[in-house]
């Protein structure tokens, strides 16, 4: 076959030169260097993933990020004084603010006060010194070819590197707060290590101008240890956030995903249960409308024997938006007793929205439970007469209708706190919205 | 005034065409409880479904009025709020919708639309209260989603305790006694009894006596082929359970 030169599009130019551009500048020689060159080069032979990559069938990157924009510059003083009160959907919390304005890390508006067991680091200072335990750790907690995740490792800016020691339980979440500020494109990289039987809340919030953000987070969660992850999701632009957990053995650990007011969202998790007996849950709620795209893919590999995971997706879909679930789940040979179940359901308000889903199961394993279902519908009309026969207007009718459907899925949220910040989140949303006569 | 009139009814299901009610006249006045029996098919449901304003049915010709006032323009919840109360046959479940929340929701976008003040909390968990004590309604089963987990008589009481809390003027049950055993069938007999007011008429949809024992009515009408075929004191339910509905269904084709 003859060599074929690849048409470039603007966007995929203006990434090529931006890493070329900033290659010398990017925090990290030697191993991190050569770790973001061969990042790029995955990139430069691909391109930006379109309809044609299974795993974007439904988010085509090279139509959907049309221009890329330029690299985002450090905050000056006046923007860190505008982040100041950023991160607010968590705020009930009283979290341990970790802030990020267009995509490097702020000190001053964060709360490194010391806490025993626990230690906060910038990675963009960690690769400069050439920290040999995070580069040892960087890409390794799940290894792809994913091309935002090779973006990712090209262009990685800031980010965190956070440890909590063996047996610490934090006494407050963590909370990494994304602010943008000015339209531009920015790479964080965090990575997170939660050591043996320790503890730990985190939460994680985007908000701002319609920026494009690539954002990735290694979070390894260690033997016995418990992990709760919370992501919060509303900023116009493009998103594209990968999750790259590797869980031990006797872990447990429980993800939420909530994503409104966004422009093109991709939510990406490569999940590995690489050690028996752990349990992971994974939930997620969309609620779009207008032209708002969401695409939450999960990859979750069973590696070790005795695990159980449980996923569950929900949208609620008004005026053109599409949703998209896509959720593989590998059962390596030798991962017996694997009890794994995805359930998506979509809540379809207009004609002209759309969801897909698509389940995958690769099973190599043969005495394990594996299931999946997903269910797409509008609102039940015999309901909304129930409430409206009460005296219910018609929008509230269905402001309760939807409200239901969303609780299902955020009352498994077991931490009292969380459930509500998100159900205020999803009930703001719903407040915002129109009903068609 | 009567409280309702029903002039002339003719209604079809809207995309079947199939005509269900068939020139029905009513006449229902302030304080009274008027029985509907007949057989299957005879369009009782559908009349309660009409008043409520459920979609799907569509009038074609005569007139609904409620206080003098044609009601047949009015979305469900205006007319709820006019007085109209449906109890269901079968009440739905809105899992997520606790049934405080629910019924405060509900009293307090009645009171809106009437131009009235929303009732406060403690006035509002007092009346819940009292009322839920007399019906056996447990605080758990107020906390949990609207009827979700309820069992059949449940349901029905969960509906009476909503008409306690709504005090409507016009209360429509509809087949209120199906699927009760005694037992219910007596305590939700009882909680509507207590609403029996000069302010409140009733219209009690059975297609059996039984119920009439409990809750006694004024006047007994048979529906039957879509309209009102004969009307008559308490006695008529008697004769109904003796000789059953087949003179009707006969007379009425």
């Amino acid at each position: 076959m003859a060599d074929v030169t690849p048409i470039r599009t603007p966007a995929e130019q203006a990434l090529a030169a931006a890493y070329d551009g900033a290659r010398g500048t990017l925090p990290g020689k030697g191993a991190v260097a050569s770790l973001r060159e061969d990042a790029f080069k995955r990139f430069d032979a691909k391109g930006l993933p379109t309809r044609r990559v299974e795993e974007w069938k439904y988010t085509d990157l090279r139509t959907g990020l049309r221009q890329a924009l330029p690299l985002a510059a450090p905050p000056d003083a006046a923007a860190k004084a505008n982040a100041k009160d950023a991160g607010a959907v968590f705020a009930s919390l009283k979290p341990r603010k970790l802030t990020f304005v267009d995509g490097a890390f702020v000190p001053e508006l964060s709360d490194l006060t010391p806490e025993a067991g626990l230690s906060i680091g910038s990675m963009a200072e960690a690769l400069t010194k050439g920290d040999a335990e995070v580069t040892a750790k960087l890409g390794k907690t799940f290894e792809t070819d994913d091309i935002a995740v090779a973006l990712n490792t090209a262009l990685m800016g800031d980010g965190v590197v956070v440890r909590v020691a063996a047996g610490t339980a934090l006494q407050r979440p963590l909370h990494l707060v994304f602010v943008t500020l000015t339209e531009t494109s920015s790479f964080t990289r965090s990575l997170i290590v939660v050591e043996r039987g320790a503890k730990v809340a985190i939460a994680e919030s985007h908000e701002g101008v319609a920026a494009q953000v690539n954002t990735a987070l290694e979070l390894i969660v260690g033997d016995e240890a418990e992990v709760d992850y919370y992501k919060v999701v509303a900023n116009r632009g493009v998103h594209l956030g990968s999750l790259m957990l590797s869980a031990g053995k006797r872990a447990r650990f429980d993800t939420f995903v909530l994503n409104h007011d966004v422009g093109i969202v991709r939510n990406q998790s490569f999940v590995r249960f690489a050690g028996q007996h752990s349990k992971g849950a994974m939930r997620g709620v969309n609620l779009l409308r207008a032209e708002e795209h969401v695409d939450n893919t999960l990859l979750i590999e069973h590696a070790a024997a005795h695990c159980a995971g449980r996923e569950q997706f929900k949208a609620v879909l008004d005026g053109e938006s599409h949703s998209v679930f896509q959720g593989k789940i590998v059962v390596n040979p030798g991962a017996q007793k694997t009890d794994s179940k995805m359930m998506t359901r979509a809540l379809l308000l207009s004609d002209k929205a759309e969801a897909d889903n698509k389940p995958e199961l690769e099973i190599f394993a043969d005495d394990v439970v594996c299931g999946h279902g997903a269910t797409a519908g509008a609102l039940d009309p015999t309901l909304k007469f129930y409430l409206m026969s009460r005296g219910i207007d018609e929008a509230q009718a269905e402001a309760l209708l939807i409200q239901a459907f969303i609780g299902e899925t955020v009352e498994e949220i077991a931490d009292e706190g969380f459930r509500d910040a998100i159900m205020n989140a999803s009930l703001a949303w719903l407040a915002t919205r129109e009903v068609k006569p | 005034m009567s409280l309702l009139e029903i002039k002339n009814l003719h209604v079809e299901i809207e995309d079947e065409g199939k005509k269900i009610l068939n020139g029905l006249n009513l006449t229902i006045e302030k304080g009274q409880v008027a029985a509907i029996m007949g057989p299957n098919g005879s369009g009782k449901s559908t009349l309660a479904y009409v008043l409520a304003g459920r979609p799907g049915y569509a009038v074609t010709e005569g007139e609904i009025l409620l206080n003098g006032e044609s009601i047949l323009e009015m979305e469900p919840n205006e007319r709820a709020a006019k007085g109209v109360f449906l109890a269901f046959q079968y009440p739905v479940e809105v899992p997520g919708v606790a049934t405080m929340t629910f019924l405060r929701t509900a009293l307090n976008a009645q009171r809106k639309l009437r131009g009235e003040n929303e009732v406060s909390t403690p006035e509002f968990i007092k009346m819940v209260r009292e009322t839920s004590d007399n019906l056996g309604i447990g605080q758990d089963m107020l906390r949990r989603g609207v009827n979700v987990g309820f069992s059949g008589g449940e349901k029905k009481r969960a509906e009476i305790l909503q008409m306690a809390i709504l005090q409507p003027r016009l209360a429509v049950l509809d087949e209120t006694d199906s699927g009760l055993d005694i037992d219910a069938l007596r305590i939700v007999s009882e909680g509507v009894n207590r609403l029996r007011s000069p302010e409140r008429s009733m219209i009690v949809i059975t297609h059996y006596q039984r119920l009439l024992d409990y809750i006694v009515p004024d006047v007994v009408h048979v529906m039957a082929k879509g309209r009102v075929v004969r009307s008559g004191g308490k006695e008529l339910a008697l004769e109904l359970e003796a000789n059953g509905y087949a003179q009707y269904t006969d007379e009425a084709a």
